[in-house]
């Protein structure tokens, strides 16, 4: 404090001596932010302020919902493309530890972490002293079935549905996050030195004939990559393109599905599925949104009603009292 | 406890600093000192309490290196840090913190392999962030220490230099112990020195000590005895001597030590010898002074404690919270611990999900439970809030910001505003509930005017100074800050026989010229002040109101007995005539010498007034002749006024008031006009009253010089003399002594001058001043008198201790004593009646002493001030023996008037629902009046007297007391049994009583035993209002410790003096007055005002508003990490309590650290739920403050799945903050705003940029495809609206149906003014009504201020929302039958448990 007054002294050259020396005063600037009285919205929340809000969001919502209600019912199904999904339940992709073990350089085609994968991928880093390519659990147990659609026509002999691997993946995922390891023209040269996954039948050069849907950038592996958020889900498998606007893509009619059986799932109570779908602006067929949106519109329609009243009685009720005051 | 923080931190710096110097380890040469005859009883033991200071010169190298070498020189170094120890050290300080304690764990834990939950590098990054802000903020604050420590080491100053024999520039740091220093006038001393030479021939130099201590009045050093004598100046190279002082201690009172010569021979040295480092010299030519403490050393340094830092309420509440917070995220990471154990048991032999470890083996169940409790907690932690104790911090500031810049709180007068000392208690201002308050100087202005006085048992009541001060106060009310301004120019009119006082009052009008006068055509102030008042401030106690006194005229009749002849040997037939007579006289000669005042003349700022017949001292300089010229020639230019009037006495105040349309208003001009033609018939009165205004038309008509040759030699004119006291008191007494005539000319160490009208000037031969001390309520001086040359005793104290020292048997007959019997009884009624009038009561007494007693007492005296040890003790003892057998010659009555607005905060803070408590020194009769002047106690309130002589007495009473209170009151039976440890005792004003207790300090002596407190607390808790009288310190300490620990209440302690000091210290908040007491009180306290009536504000608005704010972010705070961590917690019963987080690490830690803590910290800064005008209007809306209310199956990837998520809990977190918000500026909207777009836009460039970083989690373009598709956009905007509906229902229906007085009261802040004041009268005449109503409104505000569960229980309700719209959305699906049904009851589900 002393020292403060001193120095405050001696900067003025010390008050007494110097006559007339600029008089400063301490008094604080008298404007609206230093004195707090900055314009300010302020917000009473009483029934009668915000019945409109509540109002407005009925009169808002309950449209949208009927729109994406709608707009999902009116998904004709198995029309236009239709997308295959498989679906696992009770499998827990979203396990910390499981999640975890991956490396992402290596599937970005690093060559260093090809061959010498990050530790999170450990136990299922090196087998027999070769690193494993692509390292880690999730690859490790990546869904080897394979799924075969057959229409059953008038022919006995049922005709296979063409089903297309490419395009279910993001395309950032195939073409900037996937990459396989450069190096020569042969996939099989640019993974040498590293092992399959210990329960993969084949290599990673080997999962696809496609060179452009093979190693790191096969679609079904990236789809697979991204670990699911919930114990019961379901992958992209394969896209079913429409032909032409005459036919449906999937007519009506009895199918049969072909499975390769690879992937166990009984010894952890799972369960596997098999879904198709097609999309629209909104996603697939999906009424719970809409649904949402109009029972939340509705809510808030009522609310206002009530606070309608509300308000209507609040006011002569507060008048009275006022008088009576 | 500061005092040992103090020291503790000194030696600290030492050991850092590396300065090895040890007190007990210093080579000491203690032989020299047991030789020449010290204490032998002074063992070498004690050198360690000693320091020797040896003259830096080349004879004594030698010895000077062996002994003050080593002392540290004056370089200071406040700061904290050096740029090599900062970062260790800043760093060991914050950890100090609990909380970085625990984050630095969380940090430590991560890296535990087997239990690491995030990268490791991402949990350093909030604590990295922290500290780091918390270390910036520290760095600055030091580095602004360092430029003012590097400019005051820099300073110049004068040192004998021993190489080049002369005193040479130096800088302040270079100086050293045992250097000499040459100061001149006005020059800042660098370090503690002992004063050697001064170039006045007395010795004296006079110091100001307001960088200090705040006080503006000059004090008087004296020259070392022995150096006093010396015509020439101190030559240093012939100094020989050494002084021996104690070692370096604060008690800035008190120096003890000696001067030893060559020739063994030793002189004392005492404070009086003392000058400080800090002060200024004032009205002395040169000083020369040798160093004795140095930098640090010094009183000023070791005084010098910087802000001060308590833990506010709400933060200790806080505090709780944070561990409840810990107790949740035990009980979280538990069942996450258990559950994964459970879960894991399943799946044992699944290495699908139970991944074994690197070597192979796996992990069993219970193993893994246990590490998961560990990760949980890692991943919880934001439940934890660690950027909380930044925000308070932040928000703190700001809160200081704004209090400190609110212009309500600036006094023109003083130029100064609030001063926040202690940054973290803003929000306790909020929760005053008991206000203790000293009286004088905080309630009162401590502008002490003489009233009335009693002399040899006649009272005088001088009316006419009573209507004076009556229009002074009509003035003030019609204009205040008119009459702040132009105090100087009402001191002119005010005073017709001195006008050329003006000057003495110019100082504020010389700063501000043009402010208030520009308008009229008086131009004194330009004139006359500018260039030649420089001083800024005011000398203390000298307002005109102050010093200006008009004489009774009874008692100026009596005057007119005064001759010289009274004094011859006296007749026995007139001599009980005479005997009045020369009561009278020596009544207004102890009022005129008995003090410490300092005389200086205005015009020739502090410098001292000399009479000529003392030193005959020539112009001295040619500043002072200049000074001299300005002043005539002002003088003249103002003399067509003067000569305008019809008598140059009369007319002089009659000029002013034509020229000032103020004088008329203030109705001034009639009673001085009659007074002064009143005054003028008598003619003593107006002989000398021609002084001045004779002089003054020399000035006008004669020319310049001839003025100056007339005036200069002559007598310096009385009134012009300006009177520098310590206490208000003493100046009002002087000055009440110089309106009869009988004025203090000069005072030197040796003798006072008193012009005395009837008997010429007398020449005081001062023999000894016993100051005033607290203890023996006196002071002393002995002089010999000029007239009959005896030794008297003139002493002047409190009533209780005069008048217990009066002479029982006087020697001089029977008659004399009776008389003096008379006279005490008379006095002593005429006190009691001065004390009921609120006029503070002296007694003036005297003694007469013969040679031989006086030549006996000094010579014990001598012995009792060169001891250096138990010196206090001794001087009190010696003290005792000379003041007793006093005679009472009479007493005075001096009003300290109210400070303006005192009655109207009180009321308000009463309306507030705060008690307050009066703690005064003063007498009982004096502070009940003060109490019902200030409304503290109200004329229909039932006043009980707590005023006994024993303690069971006093039980008693309070027990009976009690008892009526009880019976009026009816009140019901658990209201009767008060529960000490209750916070909220019965409230009086409820039940229609109100009851007003007194209590005399010997009473509350034994109210404060263990024995009685309860009692009397309970006793207290029923009165509106206590007032305590005749309270020690001590004792105010003690009553503020006993309510604050006992009732468990927030306290407030105010006041202004150093007697406050304990209670400030004591109270949870100390507020101190800067008034004219000086600045103790103001260095102890946490916020300093200027005046009583800004605690309204500070309380009401300010305390509000940082307690609403504060409170509200807290509770915000933790609400938002609550939510968030739900979502967290809530993920782990998907994923297997595996402790997976479904957002990205990063986003998850910024989450809490960037996206949301800027607006909750905006809100704290500037919410404001009710307007200023509002709240200072309705004081009952602090109430709430003080109860502490407001204080309370999917296809999809994970991490796509998290970051809608995160969106909607953004959207949802802010908005809530914008439902909970009263007022949003536009700073509001920006942050809020800013804070969204930041998101966004870090998502999208994380998004963009982060390829293969940041595994596993890693966030690659998740937010560009998000952004592309309509159904993230739908389920944000669906989810925020569900999450926050029930939070704004509530609200809405809270508002409408159950609105709390805040919420009413905000209601007004929206009408025009003439439908608010209606509205205003209303509430107000709800009265007792709307007591009741609020107070159940105040319930449920407080219930659901408490209350984030609910809303976190939205968020689920939110989540779970989000999860099932974003799995049947984001990618389609075309359900097969079964699939649907499945997906459907699952949405159910997951609904259910979050609407019940």
């Amino acid at each position: 404090m002393a020292m403060n007054y001193n120095a405050k002294d001696e900067v003025d050259g010390g008050p007494p001596c110097a006559p007339g020396g600029t008089a400063k005063t301490r008094r604080p600037d008298n404007t609206a932010f230093k004195q707090q009285r900055l314009p300010a919205w302020q917000p009473i929340l009483t029934a009668g302020t915000v019945l409109p809000i509540f109002f407005i969001i009925g009169l808002i919502f309950i449209p949208i919902g009927i729109g994406i209600f709608v707009t999902s019912n009116n998904i004709r199904e198995i029309e236009g493309n239709v997308f295959m999904y498989y679906g696992l339940s009770n499998f827990y992709q979203n396990h910390r530890r499981y999640v975890k073990s991956r490396d992402d350089s290596q599937l970005n085609g690093d060559s260093s972490a090809l061959l010498n994968p990050s530790k999170e991928c450990e136990p299922y880093r090196r087998n027999e002293d070769k690193p494993i390519a692509p390292c880690g659990a999730i690859a490790n147990s990546m869904f080897n079935d394979t799924l075969e659609l057959f229409l059953i026509g008038n022919d006995s002999y049922p005709m296979p549905i063409a089903l297309k691997k490419r395009g279910i993946a993001w395309w950032t995922d195939k073409n900037v996050k996937f990459r396989n390891p450069p190096g020569g023209d042969n996939l099989e040269e640019r993974f040498k030195g590293t092992t399959k996954p210990v329960n993969w039948l084949k290599p990673v050069y080997m999962l696809d004939s496609d060179p452009d849907n093979n190693g790191f950038i096969n679609e079904d592996f990236i789809v697979w990559m991204r670990t699911a958020a919930l114990p019961t889900f379901r992958k992209l498998y394969r896209l079913i393109e429409r032909k032409s606007d005459l036919h449906p893509t999937l007519p009506a009619g009895r199918y049969y599905l072909n499975i390769t059986y690879n992937y166990p799932v009984h010894y952890f109570d799972g369960r596997k599925r098999m879904i198709l779908s097609t999309i629209s602006w909104m996603g697939g067929k999906n009424p719970f949104l809409g649904i949402a949106y109009i029972a939340v519109g509705s809510i808030s329609f009522l609310l206002g009603v009530v606070l309608l009243v509300i308000n209507h009685k609040y006011r002569n009720s507060s008048n009275t009292a006022d008088i009576t005051i | 406890m500061t005092e040992a923080l103090q020291w503790s931190r000194y030696h600290w710096r030492q050991l850092i600093g590396g300065a090895t110097r040890d007190d007990d380890s210093r080579p000491y040469n203690y032989s020299s000192l047991l030789a020449c005859g010290g204490k032998s009883s002074q063992t070498p033991k004690l050198a360690g309490k000693h320091r020797i200071v040896v003259p830096h010169l080349q004879a004594f190298k030698d010895e000077y290196e062996k002994f003050s070498g080593a002392y540290v020189n004056n370089r200071i170094r406040t700061t904290k840090y050096t740029l090599l120890n900062f970062v260790p050290r800043n760093l060991f300080e914050q950890f100090h913190r609990a909380a970085n304690l625990y984050f630095l764990f969380l940090v430590v834990l991560n890296w535990v392999p087997l239990v690491e939950a995030f990268q490791k590098e991402i949990t350093m990054l909030p604590l990295v962030v922290v500290l780091t802000i918390i270390a910036v903020k520290d760095g600055l604050e030091d580095y602004r220490k360092y430029k003012i420590d590097k400019q005051i080491n820099n300073l110049i100053t004068k040192v004998y230099s021993r190489k080049e024999k002369k005193y040479i520039d130096r800088c302040w740091k270079d100086v050293t112990v045992g250097d000499f220093i040459r100061l001149s006038c006005n020059e800042v001393i660098p370090a503690d020195m002992v004063l050697l030479f001064s170039t006045d021939p007395d010795g004296i130099c006079h110091i100001e000590t307001s960088g200090l201590d705040g006080e503006s009045n000059l004090k008087q050093r004296q020259v070392v005895r022995g150096y006093a004598e010396q015509d020439s100046e101190v030559d240093p190279e012939k100094f020989s001597s050494r002084i021996e002082c104690e070692s370096p201690n604060n008690d800035l009172s008190r120096f003890r030590g000696f001067l030893e010569h060559s020739n063994k021979e030793r002189v004392g040295l005492s404070k009086e010898n003392l000058l400080l480092r800090g002060c200024t010299i004032r009205n002395t030519e040169a000083v020369v002074g040798i160093v004795v403490y140095a930098g640090h050393e010094t009183k000023a340094m070791l005084n010098n404690s910087g802000p001060r830092y308590k833990r506010s309420k709400l933060e200790r509440r806080a505090n709780t919270d944070v561990l409840w917070c810990v107790l949740l995220l035990v009980i979280m990471c538990l069942i996450g611990a258990v559950g994964h154990g459970i879960w894991l048991s399943r799946y044992e032999k699944m290495h699908f999900f139970n991944i074994p470890e690197p070597d192979g083996h796996i992990i069993s169940p219970l193993l893994a439970g246990f590490y998961m409790f560990w990760t949980m907690i890692i991943l919880l932690q934001v439940l934890i809030p660690i950027s909380l104790y930044v925000s308070i911090e932040i928000v703190k500031l700001g809160q200081i910001y704004f209090i400190q810049s609110d212009v309500d709180f600036y006094n023109e007068k003083m130029d100064s505003t609030v001063q926040c000392r202690a940054l973290n208690i803003a929000e306790d201002l909020g929760q005053i509930q008991y206000l203790f308050s000293d009286k004088t100087g905080t309630l009162t202005e401590n502008k002490m005017v003489f009233r009335r006085c009693s002399v040899a048992g006649f009272d005088y009541c001088h009316e006419e100074n009573a209507k004076r001060l009556e229009s002074y106060q009509e003035a003030v009310s019609e204009d205040e800050d008119f009459t702040d301004t132009l105090s100087g120019s009402i001191s002119n009119m005010a005073k017709p026989r001195a006008p050329s006082c003006g000057t003495v009052h110019n100082g504020p009008l010389g700063n501000k010229p043009s402010n208030h006068l520009a308008g009229s055509s008086f131009n004194l102030g330009s004139g006359e002040g500018a260039s030649e008042v420089p001083h800024s401030r005011q000398a203390a106690f000298s307002s005109p109101i102050e010093t200006d006194v008009v004489p009774d005229t009874r008692l100026l009749d009596k005057f007119s007995q005064i001759t010289p002849q009274l004094f011859m040997p006296l007749d026995e037939t007139i001599q009980n005539l005479q005997l009045e007579t020369l009561y009278i006289i020596d009544f207004f000669i102890a009022l005129a010498i008995c003090n410490t005042v300092v005389v200086s003349a205005p015009n020739q700022p502090r410098q001292k007034i000399r009479h000529p017949s003392l030193g005959g001292m020539p112009i001295k300089s040619l500043e002072e002749i200049k000074n001299l010229f300005q002043r005539l020639s002002v003088r003249r230019s103002s003399s067509p006024s003067l000569t305008s009037g019809k008598e140059p006495s009369s007319g002089v105040p009659n000029a002013f008031v034509s020229r000032l349309p103020l004088f008329s208003r203030m109705k001034l001009a009639s009673p001085v006009e009659e007074e002064v033609s009143q005054m003028c018939e008598s003619p003593q009165c107006s002989s000398s009253s021609a002084c001045c205004t004779e002089t003054e038309k020399q000035h006008s008509d004669g020319g310049l010089l001839n003025g100056k040759v007339e005036s200069l030699p002559g007598q310096p004119l009385a009134c012009n003399l300006c009177y520098e006291a310590e206490s208000p008191d003493e100046a009002a007494l002087v000055y009440a002594a110089r309106a009869y005539q009988c004025t203090l000319q000069s005072r030197t160490p040796e003798q006072v001058m008193v012009d005395f009208a009837a008997l010429g000037p007398l020449t005081f031969q001062l023999l000894h001043i016993l100051p005033f001390d607290s203890v023996r309520k006196r002071m002393s001086v002995v002089v010999r008198h000029p007239l009959s040359n005896q030794v008297v005793v003139y002493t002047k104290g409190a009533d209780s201790v005069i008048m217990e020292l009066l002479s029982v048997a006087s020697p001089d007959g029977a008659s004399l004593e009776k008389q003096q019997m008379i006279i005490r009884e008379k006095t002593q009624k005429h006190l009691d009646d001065y004390a009921k009038q609120g006029l503070r009561t002296l007694c003036i007494a005297k003694k007469v002493m013969s040679d031989a007693e006086y030549a006996e007492w000094l010579r014990n005296h001598f012995l009792a001030e060169t001891s250096i040890d138990n010196r206090e003790e001794l001087l009190l003892e010696s003290a005792m023996r000379l003041e007793n057998r006093l005679t009472l010659l009479g007493a005075t009555g001096i009003e300290d008037r109210l400070q303006e607005g005192v009655p109207e905060s009180i009321e308000a803070l009463h309306k507030a629902g705060i008690k307050m408590w009066m703690l005064t020194g003063d007498k009982q009769e004096t502070a009940v009046n003060i109490a019902y002047a200030c409304k503290l106690l109200e004329p229909n309130d039932k006043l009980f007297i707590l005023s006994t002589q024993s303690k069971d007495a006093c039980g008693m009473l309070m027990s009976t007391i009690l008892k009526e209170l009880q019976k009026k009151t009816q009140a019901s039976p658990e209201q009767v049994s008060l529960n000490v440890d209750l916070p909220q005792p019965p409230v009086p004003q409820d039940s229609g009583l109100r009851a007003g207790l007194v209590i005399t300090g010997k009473t509350l002596e034994f109210a404060l035993q263990e024995s009685l407190q309860k009692q009397f607390l309970e006793l207290t808790s029923w009165c509106r209002a206590v007032v305590c009288c005749r309270a020690t310190p001590l004792q105010k300490s003690e009553v503020v410790k006993l309510v604050r620990s006992h009732l468990q209440v927030m306290t407030l302690a105010i006041g202004d003096g150093a007697n406050d000091v304990s209670m400030i210290q004591v109270a949870d908040i100390g507020i101190g007055v800067s008034g004219q007491e000086g600045m103790q009180a103001v260095m102890a306290s946490d916020f300093a005002v200027s005046q009583f009536k800004h605690l309204r504000k500070l309380l009401l608005v300010h305390g509000h508003w940082c307690y609403t704010r504060l409170s509200n972010m807290i509770l915000y705070f933790f609400y938002k990490n609550v939510a968030y961590v739900n979502l967290l917690f809530w993920y782990q019963f998907f994923c297997g309590f595996s402790g997976t987080s479904m957002t990205d690490y990063w986003v998850l830690i910024f989450f809490n650290l960037l996206f949301t803590s800027a607006p909750p910290v905006i809100y704290g800064v500037l919410e404001k739920d009710v307007s200023a005008e509002t709240l200072m209007e309705l004081p009952e809306l602090y109430k709430s403050g003080q109860k502490s209310e407001i204080y309370q199956g999917s296809d999809i990837d994970i991490f796509a799945f998290g970051n809608p998520l995160n969106t909607a809990a953004l959207f949802i977190i802010l908005l809530h903050l914008v439902i909970e918000s009263k007022s949003l500026t536009w700073i509001h909207m920006l942050v809020i705003i800013g804070s969204i777009l930041f998101y966004f836009l870090f998502a999208i460039i994380f998004g963009a940029m982060c390829v293969t970083c940041n595994p596993p989690s890693n966030p690659y373009w998740i937010m560009q495809e998000h952004m592309l598709d309509p159904v993230f956009y739908l389920v944000c905007i669906l989810t925020t609206c569900i999450a926050l509906l029930p939070r704004f229902v509530y609200r809405v229906l809270q508002g409408s149906l159950f609105p709390s007085p805040i919420l009413r009261a905000k209601h007004f802040d929206r009408l025009t003014p003439e439908e608010r004041t209606e509205a205003l009268k209303k509430w107000r005449g709800a009265g007792k009504i709307n007591r009741v109503t609020s107070k159940n409104a105040n319930k449920s505000a407080g219930k659901s201020g408490r209350r984030p569960m609910p809303d976190s229980s939205a968020v689920f309700a939110m989540k779970s929302a989000t999860s099932c719209a974003i799995e049947q959305g984001n990618l389609s699906l075309c359900e097969t039958a079964l699939d649907q049904g499945c997906s459907e009851t699952k949405a159910f589900e997951m609904a259910g448990p979050s609407k019940g």
